[in-house]
């Protein structure tokens, strides 16, 4: 018969020390923010920038982005599915739950607004107020997720609060920065440092 | 169900650093120096309240294990229960009580002192 493994005390106090940790990480935030998704969300925004500066009329980038937007919510919505299985994180429950429910309120908001907006011809607003909004929701979901989606969040509101005063022109550049580029660059250290 | 023994849920205060590891590690606080135990008031300890079948995944556990624990951390005073229905389905809710959050730090400050007295000694 194999010795029992002796484990000092010591080696003990630390594994219970890491189980409480980790049983607080796994119950009290959201841990399934998918960076993969991220960066294919960052990939097809830079896309569409690309396309939509070469579209001729303003309707027609509008459009361009409305497609974008579902294609990122289809693309997001995917990995957070695949990564909440992968990680064992709940969805429906938890911080997963509450995770999901405070994103909804400036989306909510950012789709009533983009429906004004259009009705008015204000297009030059939208890529500001969408960024700003967008980030909203990154921030008040992310209070239950790890430290770095806030973060996104902020960069997200302050690159829309300066897309809100600036010409119509920019917009291509503020949404490729924003909804690409941020994309890119945050979905990378998620995937990295989060498993995926 | 046997009550809890008072001197197991309510550990004597923390004496002079000076003491053994051996010595500290007997002061542990055995209601919640179990893992199921601990898991509860862990994830109790940062969420207002838990449902029983959220507890259950998040603990991966069985319904039995769980109530069994649950149940001693109630007659600790540890956690209270609350049973409801929500339409026609019943729902058991727990929260960690002050006693249950004073328990944790204590118990958390018991693995830092142990983790201390082993370096030094």
């Amino acid at each position: 018969m194999k010795p029992a493994k002796v484990v000092s005390i010591n080696e003990r106090a630390f594994e219970n020390l890491k189980f409480i940790r980790e049983t607080m990480e796994r119950a009290g935030s959201f841990t399934a923010v998918p960076g993969w998704g991220g960066i294919l969300i960052g990939a097809s925004a830079v896309m569409t920038a690309l396309v939509s500066s070469r579209l001729p009329t303003t309707r027609s980038w509008f459009f361009s982005w409305i497609l974008e937007a579902g294609l990122a919510v289809a693309i997001g919505a995917w990995a957070l599915i695949q990564k909440a299985r992968a990680v064992d994180s709940p969805l429906l429950y938890g911080p997963g739950r509450k995770f999901a429910l405070s994103l909804c309120p400036g989306m909510i908001a950012g789709a009533v607004l983009t429906l004004a907006l259009y009705q008015q011809h204000l297009f030059a607003v939208m890529p500001g107020t969408w960024l700003l909004l967008y980030g909203v929701s990154i921030v008040t979901g992310g209070a239950f997720s790890v430290k770095v989606v806030p973060v996104m969040g902020l960069s997200f509101m302050a690159l829309g609060m300066i897309a809100l005063f600036t010409p119509f022109e920019w917009a291509n550049w503020f949404m490729a920065a924003g909804f690409g580029g941020f994309h890119l660059a945050f979905g990378t250290v998620i995937a990295r440092r989060y498993g995926g | 169900m046997a009550k809890t023994n008072k001197a197991e849920t309510h550990p004597k205060p923390q004496a002079s650093r000076a003491r053994p590891a051996q010595s500290r590690a007997a002061d542990l606080d055995r209601l919640i120096h179990e893992p199921i135990r601990l898991g509860i008031v862990s994830a109790l300890a940062v969420n207002d309240s838990m449902t029983f079948n959220e507890l259950k995944d998040l603990l991966k556990t069985t319904d039995g294990n769980l109530s069994v624990h649950a149940r001693k951390l109630e007659d600790g005073q540890y956690v209270a229960c609350e049973k409801y229905f929500e339409g026609r389905v019943p729902r058991t809710e727990y929260r960690l009580t002050a006693a249950g959050r004073r328990a944790l730090e204590t118990y958390l400050n018991h693995m830092e002192a142990l983790i201390r007295a082993t370096r030094e000694s």
